[in-house]
C-alpha cells in the first residue's frame, strides 16, 4: 500500500466516532462571523491608527497627496543615501519619471534580476495591495505594481506607496479582499514594520535579513 | 568568505559516497549532541541535571517573564479574544474530524498550482523523501527556515549523512546549531542561553562555516543579529533547495503559510530553485478565511506581538516568482495516533505558539532540554506520549511533569484542555504498567490504598498506627531527607512530615470535641 493510501487508511481509521458522511460545518459549527470591520478605538479615524500603528513598529510613515506621491518618493530615497533603486514594471509612470529626473540609478526587472544584482541595490519602490490599521500591516500580493518577492526582500531599503482607499481595519477585512489575489495564484507577503527578531532574550531587535529600512507613503486623495 | 564550506564540499565530492559513518567522515555543519532524544532519561532524572545549570535556571526566568508580559497585554487589547479562541479551537477540530477530506483536497489543489505532492508515514519516510528529492538537484547544500516537524525527524542528521550540509537560517536555530546543541522551546529554540553565551558561540562557530563574526563584536542583539545578517548572507544568495515547514495548509486553494520574523523564511521561500516544505497532516485548516482567526491569534500568542513582520503566503509555483520546482511532504510520524484518541485528539490543535510553554511553572524551571523531545512543555508532555507512544522511560515520565496548574490552559489560543488531558495520560501509564504484570511501586501503593479504603475498620486500624507514630517521633516535623528506598523516591526531592498524633477519625469520635 502506498504510504498516501495507508496514511488517509489510518486516519479514516482514528475517526470511527465521526458520522460517516456528515457535512463537516453541520458536524462542528463555527461561531464565528467572518470578515467584519474590526471597532476603532474611540476618536481615531482607521488611517490615524494606520499610521501610528506601522511607526509602532518602526516603520517610518508620511501621509501624502496624490499629486505630491513623486516628491515624496525622491525625497525619501535621497535623504536615505539610496543610489539605485529597482522598479516593478507596472509601477506609476509619473515615480519612475522623477526618480529618474533625481539622478538616481533606475533598474528594471527585466529579465530578472540574478540574487547578487538585487543585493547591489540600494532600495525597491512598490505599491500594495492593502493596509491592515489594526496591525500595522502592508499586504503584498506581487501584482506588477509590486513586482516579483525577491525585490522587496533583498535590498535593503523598501519604500511602499499605499492609497488611502487600500486600507482596512483590521485582519478579517484584509483577508476577504485577498482571496481574489489567492485565486488567481498570486502570492503574498504580509509586511509590519522592517524585518525583526526577538531571539536574543526576547528582546526585540529590528533589522536582520529583511530590509532594515522600510517607508511608507500613504498616499489621500486630494 | 565560505572557504572553509566549499573545500568540504570538494573533499567531499571526491570521496566518494561511502564515508557517510565512521570517524573518517568529516562532518559539514556542527555536529549536535550524540545520542537520541527520546532515549533521554526519565524526566526526573533530566530535570535534576537540568536544575544544576543555574545560568540556564536565570536566562530562562527572565526570558519567559518578558514574554508572559508581552502576550498578556496584547490578547487584553482584543475585545473578541475569547471568541476567536473558540471559533479557532472549532477550524481545527472541524478540520481533524474530516481530516481525510480536507487533505484530498489540499492535495488537489496544491498538484493543480504545479506542486509535486509526497507523502511519509514516518520520520524515516519523511526524511528519505527530503535526502532524494535534493539529490535529484545535484546540490550539496540546502537553507532550512525554522521547522518543527524537521527537528522532530532529525532532517539535518539525515541530510548531513547524505552529504548535504543543511543550514538553519533563524536566528536562534542558527545560535543552536553552531552551539552544538539542541532546541530548548518551540518559539526561540535558543532561549536558554543569554547575550553572553551567544556572542561566545558566534565569535568561536561563524568562522568555521562561512563569514565569521567581525573582530571585537560585543554582547549587544543589534550587534549579534547584524553578524548573523552577514554570515548567512551568501548561503542565501547561493542557495539553490529551500526547506521549510508549514504553519497552515489552505484546503480550499492549496495555499501554505509560514510566519516568521527575521526575513530568513521569505530569503528561503524566495531564492532557490527548488522548494521543499514539510508539513504535519494536522496543519490543515479548511478554508483561506480561515486564517483571519489565526492571524489575529498566533503572533499575539507566540511573540506578543499584534503581527509578526512577515508571513509567506504561497500556492504552488507562482510563474516567474520564486522556486519553480516546488514539493510538499505531508507527514504523519505518529500525529494519525493522536486522531484516533478521542482525548488526544485536541493536541493536534497546537499552532505551535509557544504559550503554554512560557507560563508553565515547570518549564521555566527544569527548561526545555529535561523533556527528551522537540516539544517541551505543556504541549510537549501531552503530544510527545500520543505521537511516539508510551514504551520508553522519558515518555512514560512526560505527562507527570507538571503540577496540574492549569496556567497553560488559560493562555492556549485553540483551548487544548490540558490538565484533564495529563491526567487521562497518567492513568494511561498506569494502566500500560499494569499490563506488563511486573510489580511497580506506583501500581503497588495504589493498590494498598485500595485494601485500606475498601474498609472503615482498616482505615482506623492505620490511623491508629501512624497515630502511635506521630508520637514516638514528635516533636520532629518531617521525616528529614535520608529514608531509605522506595520512601527516598519521595524525600529526596520532597518533604514528608510525620504524621498526627491523633487521626481525624479519632478525633471526630470524641477526644477532641
Amino acid at each position: 500500500m502506498s504510504a498516501r493510501s495507508e496514511i488517509l487508511a489510518r486516519i479514516r481509521a482514528g475517526l470511527s466516532d465521526v458520522p460517516a458522511g456528515s457535512a463537516p460545518d453541520g458536524d462542528v459549527p463555527v461561531p464565528w462571523e467572518y470578515g467584519r470591520a474590526g471597532a476603532l478605538p474611540a476618536g481615531v479615524d482607521v488611517l490615524e491608527l494606520f499610521v501610528e500603528r506601522c511607526r509602532d513598529y518602526k516603520a517610518v510613515v508620511e501621509r501624502v497627496a496624490a499629486d505630491g506621491v513623486p516628491a515624496a518618493v525622491v525625497r525619501h530615497l535621497t535623504e536615505a543615501g539610496v543610489a539605485s533603486v529597482v522598479l516593478p514594471a507596472g509601477l506609476d509612470e509619473a515615480w519612475r519619471d522623477a526618480v529618474v529626473a533625481a539622478g538616481v540609478e533606475v533598474l528594471g526587472d527585466e529579465p530578472l534580476l540574478s540574487a547578487a544584482a538585487l543585493d547591489a541595490v540600494g532600495g525597491v519602490v512598490t505599491g500594495a495591495r492593502v493596509g491592515i490599521a489594526e496591525t500595522g500591516t502592508i499586504v503584498l500580493d506581487h501584482a506588477p505594481d509590486q513586482g516579483r518577492r525577491a525585490l522587496t526582500l533583498v535590498p535593503d531599503l523598501h519604500l511602499c506607496v499605499i492609497g488611502a482607499e487600500q486600507v482596512v481595519s483590521d485582519v478579517p477585512e484584509a483577508v476577504a479582499l485577498l482571496r481574489a489575489s489567492i485565486e488567481a495564484g498570486r502570492p503574498l507577503t504580509w509586511v509590519s514594520g522592517p524585518s525583526a527578531t526577538s531571539d536574543i532574550e526576547l528582546q526585540r531587535v529590528e533589522g536582520v535579513h529583511g530590509p532594515r529600512t522600510l517607508i511608507i507613503l500613504l498616499r489621500e486623495v486630494s | 568568505m565560505t572557504t572553509t564550506v566549499g573545500k568540504d564540499l570538494g573533499e567531499r565530492a571526491t570521496s566518494g559516497s561511502g564515508a557517510t559513518s565512521g570517524t573518517a567522515h568529516k562532518r559539514l555543519t556542527p555536529a549536535p549532541p550524540p545520542g537520541k532524544l527520546e532515549d533521554s532519561p526519565a524526566f526526573p532524572a533530566a530535570a535534576k541535571r537540568e536544575l544544576g545549570n543555574t545560568q540556564q535556571r536565570d536566562n530562562l526566568l527572565r526570558a519567559t517573564a518578558t514574554i508572559r508580559a508581552k502576550r498578556a497585554a496584547r490578547a487584553a487589547e482584543v475585545d473578541q479574544w475569547e471568541e476567536l479562541r473558540v471559533a479557532a479551537a472549532a477550524i481545527k477540530d472541524r478540520a481533524h474530524r474530516h481530516l481525510a477530506d480536507y487533505l484530498e483536497q489540499a492535495e488537489a489543489n496544491l498538484t493543480r498550482a504545479g506542486a509535486h505532492v509526497h507523502w511519509a508515514r514516518d520520520a524515516a519516510e519523511a526524511n528519505q523523501i527530503v535526502v532524494d528529492l535534493v539529490c535529484q538537484t545535484g546540490v550539496h547544500e540546502v537553507v532550512k527556515v525554522k521547522s518543527m516537524v524537521t527537528q522532530e525527524t532529525e532532517l539535518n542528521e539525515a541530510l548531513e549523512a547524505a552529504g548535504i550540509a543543511a543550514w538553519e537560517t533563524d536566528l536562534a536555530e542558527l545560535i543552536v546549531q553552531l552551539g552544538h546543541d539542541r532546541p530548548s522551546h518551540v518559539l526561540v529554540p535558543a532561549i536558554h542561553r543569554n547575550r553572553s553565551e551567544i556572542r561566545d558561540i558566534f565569535v568561536k562557530e561563524m568562522g568555521l562555516y562561512g563569514q565569521a563574526a567581525p573582530e571585537g563584536i560585543s554582547d549587544q542583539p543589534a550587534e549579534l543579529a547584524a553578524a548573523a545578517r552577514r554570515h548567512l548572507r551568501d548561503k542565501f544568495l547561493r542557495a539553490e533547495v529551500g526547506i521549510s515547514g508549514g504553519n497552515f495548509i489552505v484546503a480550499d486553494t492549496g495555499s501554505l503559510v509560514i510566519v516568521e520574523s527575521e526575513g530568513n523564511g521569505r530569503m528561503c521561500l524566495t531564492l532557490p530553485k527548488t522548494l521543499i516544505s514539510v508539513v504535519g497532516i494536522e496543519k490543515v485548516v479548511p478554508t483561506f478565511e480561515d486564517l483571519e482567526v489565526f492571524m489575529r491569534l498566533l503572533p499575539r500568542s507566540s511573540t506578543g506581538e499584534r503581527m509578526n513582520p512577515y508571513t509567506s503566503m504561497w500556492t504552488g509555483v507562482t510563474p516567474g516568482d520564486g522556486p519553480q520546482d516546488v514539493h510538499v511532504v505531508l507527514v504523519d510520524n505518529g500525529r494519525t495516533n493522536a486522531l484516533a484518541d478521542p482525548a488526544g485528539r485536541q493536541t493536534l490543535r497546537c499552532i505551535r505558539c509557544s504559550a503554554c510553554m512560557n507560563t508553565c511553572p515547570v518549564y521555566a524551571q527544569v527548561g526545555g532540554h529535561a523533556y527528551g523531545s522537540v516539544y517541551p512543555g505543556p504541549i510537549g508532555i501531552c503530544l510527545t506520549p500520543l505521537l511516539r507512544g508510551l514504551d520508553r522511560p522519558i515518555d512514560r515520565s512526560l505527562p507527570y511533569a507538571c503540577t496540574l496548574c492549569g496556567a497553560c490552559t488559560e493562555v492556549c489560543p485553540v483551548k487544548i484542555e490540558f490538565p484533564d488531558l495529563i491526567v487521562q495520560l497518567r492513568r494511561r501509564v498506569a494502566e500500560s504498567k499494569q499490563a506488563e504484570r511486573r510489580p511497580h511501586l506506583e501500581t503497588t501503593a495504589m493498590a494498598g490504598g485500595r485494601f485500606v479504603f475498601a474498609r472503615g475498620s482498616r482505615f482506623g486500624l492505620v490511623g491508629y498506627v501512624t497515630g502511635l507514630a506521630g508520637r514516638v517521633l514528635a516533636p520532629r516535623r518531617t521525616f528529614g531527607r535520608h529514608l531509605p528506598w522506595p520512601a527516598s523516591l519521595w524525600t529526596r526531592a520532597r518533604d514528608l512530615p510525620v504524621p498526627p498524633k491523633r487521626s481525624f477519625r479519632h478525633w471526630w469520635k470524641g477526644a477532641g470535641r
